[in-house]
C-alpha cells in the first residue's frame, strides 16, 4: 500500500482542499502528493503558527484546512491552538511526524517526543498515534471525526509507521 | 495622526470590505468605531492576522483587508515570503506602522528605528508595496482595492492610544457571523 496517497486520498475525499506543510523527511510523501493534487491548494508554511493561521483563515473562508507538520510544532504553536483554533472552534486536522520514537536516530528528537503526548492531553486535542500500517484505515474517520467536531485533532505518525526512514 | 484617528478615517471604506483585524487596540477601536458582521477581530494570537488574512483571500474571491501593526508583523516575519509566493490579488495587507507596541504601552519596535518593513516585504518578493503617510491612507487603500492586485500598504502614522473597552463578544460569535458575511 501506498501509505502517502492513501492519506491524501482521504484528504480529497473528504473535502480537504487547503493543505500547509512545514517540511518532514517522514511526511516527505505525502506533501509531494499534496502538491501533486489539482484538488488541493498546497501552500507550504516559514513556521507552524503561521500555517494554523492560514488554516483558520481558509476554514473561514468556505475551504477545509489541515496543516502537516513535525511534533516538534507543539511546542511551537500552543499559544495559538489554544487563543486561535480552540477559542473560535475551528476543526484543524494535524497530521504529524511523530519524531523521536523507536528507529529515530536523532537523539534530540527523543526530548520533544516525551513531551509530545502531555502537551496534546494537556491541550485536550484529541489524538490518534500510528504505529502500524493498517492504523491508516482509521484516518477517513478521523477526518469525518474533526469536521463534526470543529476541533484541532492531532495524528501522530511514527518511525515504525513510514516503515523507518 | 495616530492608529484610531487612521481608522476613523478609513471606516467607511472598511465597512464594504472583508477585514481581518489585529489583537488588542486595532480590533477594539475598529469594534467601536464600527463594528460590522465582516470584521473578524483577533481576541488573541499576536502576529497570525497577515496569516488568516491570506488564507481568506485564497480560500474565497471577495477582497480581503487585514489590518495588522509594525510589531505584529516582526512577531510573523515569515509571512511576507509567503504573501509574496502565493498571490491573492483579493489580498491587501494594511500595516499601520506606528513604530511601537501600542497595546502594551508604547514601546518602541524595530520598525520605527532602522528596519522598513516595506524594504522588507519588497526584498521577500511582494509586487505591490506602498509606504504612505497617516492621512493619505485612505486613497492608498481605495486605489489598492480598486486594482484588483494583492497590495501591502505600509501607513506611517504617531504612536498614541485612546482608551477603550476590551471586546466581550463571544469568539465564535464573532467567527460565525463573519463565516456568514463571507458567504452571503
Amino acid at each position: 500500500m501506498n501509505i502517502s496517497k492513501k492519506i491524501v486520498d482521504d484528504f480529497v475525499a473528504n473535502d480537504v482542499s487547503f493543505i500547509t506543510t512545514v517540511p518532514c523527511k517522514q511526511l516527505g510523501g505525502v506533501i509531494e502528493e499534496c502538491e501533486a493534487r489539482p484538488e488541493i491548494y498546497h501552500i507550504p508554511s516559514n513556521k507552524e503558527d503561521e500555517g494554523m493561521g492560514l488554516c483558520a483563515g481558509a476554514f473561514m473562508g468556505g475551504k477545509r484546512p489541515a496543516i502537516i507538520m513535525q511534533n516538534t510544532a507543539i511546542g511551537v504553536t500552543v499559544n495559538t491552538l489554544v487563543t486561535l483554533t480552540q477559542f473560535y472552534r475551528m476543526p484543524l486536522p494535524m497530521l504529524i511526524s511523530y519524531r523521536g520514537e523507536l528507529k529515530e536516530p536523532v537523539a534530540c528528537q527523543v526530548e520533544m517526543a516525551v513531551h509530545t503526548k502531555a502537551l496534546l492531553n494537556q491541550l485536550n486535542i484529541p489524538t490518534y498515534h500510528f504505529h502500524k500500517e493498517e492504523d491508516v484505515e482509521e484516518f477517513d474517520a478521523i477526518l469525518k471525526y474533526t469536521f463534526m467536531c470543529n476541533k484541532p485533532v492531532a495524528i501522530l505518525t511514527d518511525a515504525t509507521f513510514w516503515g523507518g526512514y | 495622526m495616530i492608529r484610531s484617528e487612521v481608522l476613523r478615517e478609513i471606516a467607511p471604506i472598511l465597512r464594504d470590505q472583508l477585514v481581518v483585524c489585529n489583537i488588542g487596540l486595532p480590533s477594539q477601536e475598529l469594534h467601536m468605531i464600527d463594528d460590522q458582521p465582516t470584521n473578524f477581530y483577533m481576541l488573541g494570537t499576536m502576529g497570525l492576522a497577515s496569516s488568516i488574512g491570506l488564507g481568506v483571500a485564497l480560500a474565497q474571491d471577495k477582497t480581503v483587508i487585514s489590518i495588522d501593526g509594525d510589531g505584529s508583523v516582526l512577531t510573523n516575519f515569515g509571512t511576507l515570503p509567503t504573501i509574496a509566493n502565493n498571490v491573492a490579488d483579493n489580498f491587501i495587507l494594511l500595516i499601520i506602522d506606528n513604530g511601537s507596541y501600542g497595546s502594551t504601552g508604547d514601546q518602541p519596535t524595530y520598525a520605527g528605528k532602522k528596519t522598513s518593513l516595506a524594504a522588507v516585504a519588497q526584498a521577500c518578493g511582494c509586487e505591490n508595496v506602498v509606504e504612505c503617510q497617516a492621512a493619505d491612507t485612505g486613497q492608498v487603500l481605495q486605489a489598492a482595492i480598486d486594482s484588483r492586485k494583492m497590495t501591502v500598504i505600509v501607513c506611517k502614522c504617531e504612536s498614541g492610544n485612546i482608551k477603550l473597552p476590551v471586546i466581550t463578544k463571544d469568539p465564535v460569535v464573532i467567527r460565525d457571523r463573519f463565516m456568514q458575511a463571507v458567504a452571503s
